[in-house]
């Protein structure tokens, strides 16, 4: 085992992603449990997002009827000029302010700063609580506005499912996550962590919120962008 | 080599693996800079549609700031450039994959496509045409 160990640190990368592979124990070596499990359930889940957003492609591209323009269903009017996808935008601009509040909460978590990490989780699950705040305020304009599952005034009716099938499914994992990380945030400030010295809980609460961030690009891109 | 000499190579190089010490420690610095640039990469993304790029000009630069943002996420944000190979390819590596599924379907939804305007009849959906 530590010749395994020492062999390892003049290994090249490659070199040592064959002995991780091939050692017929331990794979991911000096990767907390907790973070490979994390891993391997967040990519099982970017397999779900990614048949929602290919299920969305098919039905845009193969539907005969025009695709309402996201630019102006998602438009709102501001003193009288109507400016295109603003509240997706401002949307944006707050997920990824949380990710950077996050990414800082990791930070401060493993400088054993109980206080500012547990601060910056709470503004982090702020800007989430924010988040779902203005997707449910979308939510409510979309239907008062006709759209539903089966049809919306404005052209093909898959548009409706696709966007209440993704957004929804968005929405849930960030309402999760504003759970998730105000429990871990409350667990750090009574010092849970303490007394095991171990903060990689933050990381991996940290990981789940950065693809709830992550998915989010990729819904901007196609989604609304396209 | 010996065991005694193992471990001493071990001791003597604590800081080349970072996360000997305990998880993903940097430089404050580095998730300031990832921050403005991912406002700076949103706020380009959404003047593509503000000034309304049409065509290939608006796909290219739609994917390409989309690709730029999940990368810096990806790689900062989650660590994942200083994880070991063993997880990154792990992690990356499967979602390739998709590309099939994403040809497949595309081939299908265009299939699809021309069997309704041969079924339902040809613009039927365009009154006007």
């Amino acid at each position: 085992m530590s010749e395994l160990v020492a062999e390892d640190q003049d290994a090249t990368p490659l070199q040592s992603l064959v002995t991780d592979w091939s050692t017929d124990q331990e794979t991911f070596k000096r990767v907390h449990w907790g973070k490979a499990m994390m891993w391997i359930f967040l990519l099982s889940d970017t397999f779900i997002f990614s048949c929602f957003l290919t299920s969305y492609m098919t039905v845009r591209s193969s539907t005969t009827m025009p695709w309402p323009n996201p630019s102006e269903v998602f438009g709102l009017t501001i003193a009288g000029h109507s400016v295109p996808l603003l509240l997706i935008a401002i949307m944006t601009f707050i997920l990824i302010s949380s990710s950077g509040t996050m990414a800082l909460a990791v930070n401060y978590g493993y400088r054993r700063d109980r206080r500012t990490t547990a601060l910056l989780m709470f503004a982090t699950a702020l800007f989430g609580l924010t988040f779902v705040s203005m997707q449910a305020f979308e939510w409510t304009k979309l239907i008062r506005e006709g759209v539903r599952p089966w049809g919306n005034p404005w052209g093909a009716p898959q548009f409706g499912s696709s966007f209440f099938m993704i957004t929804g499914f968005h929405g849930f994992h960030v309402s999760i996550g504003v759970i998730y990380l105000s429990t871990i945030a409350i667990k750090v400030l009574k010092g849970d962590f303490e007394r095991k010295g171990n903060y990689e809980v933050v990381e991996i609460a940290g990981l789940y919120w950065h693809f709830v961030d992550l998915v989010w690009v990729f819904i901007f891109a196609f989604f609304y962008l396209w | 080599m010996t065991t005694e000499t193992a471990h001493a190579q071990v001791s003597l190089t604590p800081s080349k693996e970072h996360n000997v010490k305990q998880g993903q420690q940097h430089p404050l610095g580095i998730y300031f800079v990832i921050w403005g640039l991912l406002f700076v990469l949103s706020t380009f993304s959404y003047l593509v549609d503000y000034f309304d790029f049409v065509g290939f000009t608006r796909w290219a630069l739609i994917l390409s700031l989309m690709w730029l943002k999940a990368g810096l996420i990806v790689a900062v944000f989650m660590h994942m450039r200083w994880e070991r190979l063993a997880l990154v390819y792990a992690i990356l590596i499967p979602p390739l994959l998709l590309g099939i599924l994403v040809t497949l379907m595309s081939l299908e939804s265009d299939y699809t496509f021309w069997t309704r305007i041969v079924f339902f009849g040809l613009f039927r959906s365009h009154p006007g045409a």
